[in-house]
């Protein structure tokens, strides 16, 4: 466990030690905070706005955002150390593999959750000059966090499996975003085909969440990507050892 | 090596061969390493000494073969191998962006050490490698020569009981070369130690015995004063002829067991470096020549070969 934390909190200080980190903080601020208002104030389409977060939750700049983000804090993570060579100290230090991918994995999640706490500041004013509902709110950053944490996972695979940060990308960007979509194509497909389609999509399981609702089947569903594409990733750092 | 037993060996290597493509990198490699041994894996570029280390190391699996370290099987067994072992890759990689104490703090925890040890152990290697000015400098801004002791102090910051060092002073300045030649020679008492060089006064001055490596394959292994005695027997003889210099390398070149000549002007005078199979002294047979012709003798001497030589012919040729 000494371990993990190690290599976790490495990666941490390197995420909070450069200015990308709040760029991309700054950003995702400016970005959700127009989402957030659009959703809040009254104008002409929405002339009695409620007291929610729904429109950020659910708003496509929001997830866009994410399966943006969350490849490029992943894509560093074991690219580089390929790249540059420090794996080679990596992999002969007597630390598990798992024990490398985890602690890596934990601390650009650590980043993502840090970066979505700064919204905190919108439900806060909602609070203070409002009473909206607190439970969509909860869900909904749960529903976020979730994805955010699948994501991240999908992430950590393509930077193992690349030594060129960019690819690992850019590669992370388009599995995560066809995983989102991939259930928009259920009407393609019949019978079995469609309702498993439906069910590998996140869309769908992430609907819910921004709605109020907090379905297991559908926490469940995030934690099986993440820990999928988290196992991938320690069998594909474990097949780099025997190229 | 067969008659030793296992415990006496910290290292042993059994028929390594590592292919990255159709070629092997190395091939039917054997050794072993006792404890408290120096060992220099010495090879040209491409000799395969590199993939050797990664194997020991257990960064790479070899594609046949077997290494154990203290007992333990290294593809096997690769935590407890890799606990016991210091290791200075060849490009020394580090983490540029850490300063020098982060990053060794980060290396001790990856070892496991209590964070107590950790900080003593830093104070420690930082003071052995000479770092002390330089312990809150990033990584990135050192020169190449104080990488290379940064990369020594996180092999030897655990107290490993082997250290695997690969190309420690390749890239770095003279001044440097000296100053780590003898860092390494100040942690042998303590360690068992294998290290690589393509230079060979290197290898002469740090270890007990040196393997010669040569296209992926162990050439010769010995300590390096009897290898050095082992080729005594090859000569070179350096002569000097008052006469046409076309016609005595002929001549000379015509001489039986005579196997290359080659022709220097020193300050107008004609030296013949005259190459000599093994075991033949052919001093009598060329100074025939030289008078038969009726130039004149002017000097011959035998030249005891240096090693750089010796390691010259052990790595052009096949035979030894
Ligand atoms: N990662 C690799 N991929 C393909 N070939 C390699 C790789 N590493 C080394 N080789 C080849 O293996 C041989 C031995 O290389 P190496 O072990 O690095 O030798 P040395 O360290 O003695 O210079 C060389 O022919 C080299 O080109
Ligand atoms: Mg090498």
């Amino acid at each position: 466990m000494r371990t993990v934390q190690a290599v976790a909190w490495k990666e941490i200080q390197v995420y909070f030690g450069t200015p990308i980190a709040y760029i991309v903080g700054m950003i995702f601020l400016v970005v959700t905070g127009i989402i957030f208002a659009s959703g809040v104030v009254p104008s002409e389409n929405n002339p009695f706005p409620e007291a929610a977060l729904t429109a950020f939750f659910q708003s496509r700049w929001t997830i866009f955002f994410v399966i943006l983000l969350a490849p490029t804090l992943t894509m560093r993570l074991i690219s580089e150390e390929q790249k540059m060579g420090t794996i080679e100290l990596l992999l002969t230090s007597p630390v598990r593999d798992w024990e490398i991918i985890v602690g890596k994995y934990l601390a650009s999640l650590a980043f993502l959750v840090a970066l979505l706490a700064l919204t905190l500041y919108y439900p806060l004013m909602l609070f203070i000059f409002a009473e909206p509902d607190p439970g969509p709110i909860f869900s909904g950053y749960l529903g976020l966090v979730l994805f955010g944490a699948s994501a991240l996972a999908i992430g950590m695979l393509t930077s193992t499996i690349t030594s060129n940060q960019i690819v690992a990308a850019i590669v992370g960007i388009g599995l995560i975003g066809a995983l989102f979509v991939v259930d928009f194509s259920s009407d393609l497909v019949e019978g079995v085909a469609s309702v498993l389609v439906n069910e590998i999509g996140s869309y769908a399981h992430y609907e819910d969440f921004s709605r109020g609702v907090i379905d297991t089947k559908h926490v469940v569903y995030f934690l099986s990507v993440t820990a999928v594409f988290l196992f991938l990733a320690i069998r594909a750092l474990e097949f780099r050892r025997w190229r | 090596m067969d008659d030793q037993s296992t415990s006496d060996l910290m290292i042993q290597a059994n028929d390594l061969t590592h292919f990255y493509g159709p070629q092997p990198a190395i091939e039917d490699v054997n050794f072993g390493v006792k404890k408290g041994e120096i060992l220099g894996f010495l090879g040209p570029n491409g000799a395969g000494k590199t993939t050797t280390m990664r194997i020991i190391t257990g960064y790479m699996p070899p594609t046949q073969g077997k290494v154990t370290l203290a007992d333990y099987d290294v593809v096997e067994q690769s935590l407890d191998v890799r606990k016991r072992i210091g290791y200075l890759p060849e490009t020394v990689p580090l983490h540029t962006e850490m300063q020098v104490t982060n990053y060794l703090k980060y290396m001790g925890t990856l070892r496991g050490m209590p964070s107590r040890l950790i900080k003593r152990r830093i104070g420690e290697v930082i003071e052995v490698c000479r770092l002390q000015d330089y312990h809150k400098t990033i990584i990135g801004k050192l020169s190449k020569g104080f990488r290379q002791r940064v990369g020594i102090a996180q092999a030897i910051l655990h107290e490993p009981e082997v250290l695997v060092l690969d190309e420690p002073t390749i890239g770095i300045d003279p001044i440097q070369v000296v100053e780590t030649r003898q860092l390494i020679r100040d942690l042998r008492s303590e360690r068992t130690v294998v290290l690589s060089s393509h230079i060979l006064p290197e290898v002469n001055v740090i270890c007990d015995r040196v393997l010669i490596i040569h296209e992926g394959r162990i050439v010769a292994e010995d300590s390096p004063s009897n290898l050095a005695q082992r080729l005594q027997g090859v000569d070179q003889l350096q002569v000097e002829v008052g006469g046409p210099v076309q016609q005595v390398l002929a001549a000379l070149r015509g001489v039986p067991g005579v196997t290359e000549v080659t022709h220097r002007n020193q300050q107008g005078r004609n030296i013949f470096i005259v190459q000599v199979q093994r075991g033949q002294d052919l001093r009598d047979e060329i100074s025939r020549v030289v008078v038969s012709n009726e130039w004149s003798l002017l000097s011959m001497q035998l030249v005891s070969m240096s090693l750089e030589d010796i390691f010259l012919r052990l790595t052009t040729h096949e035979e030894l």
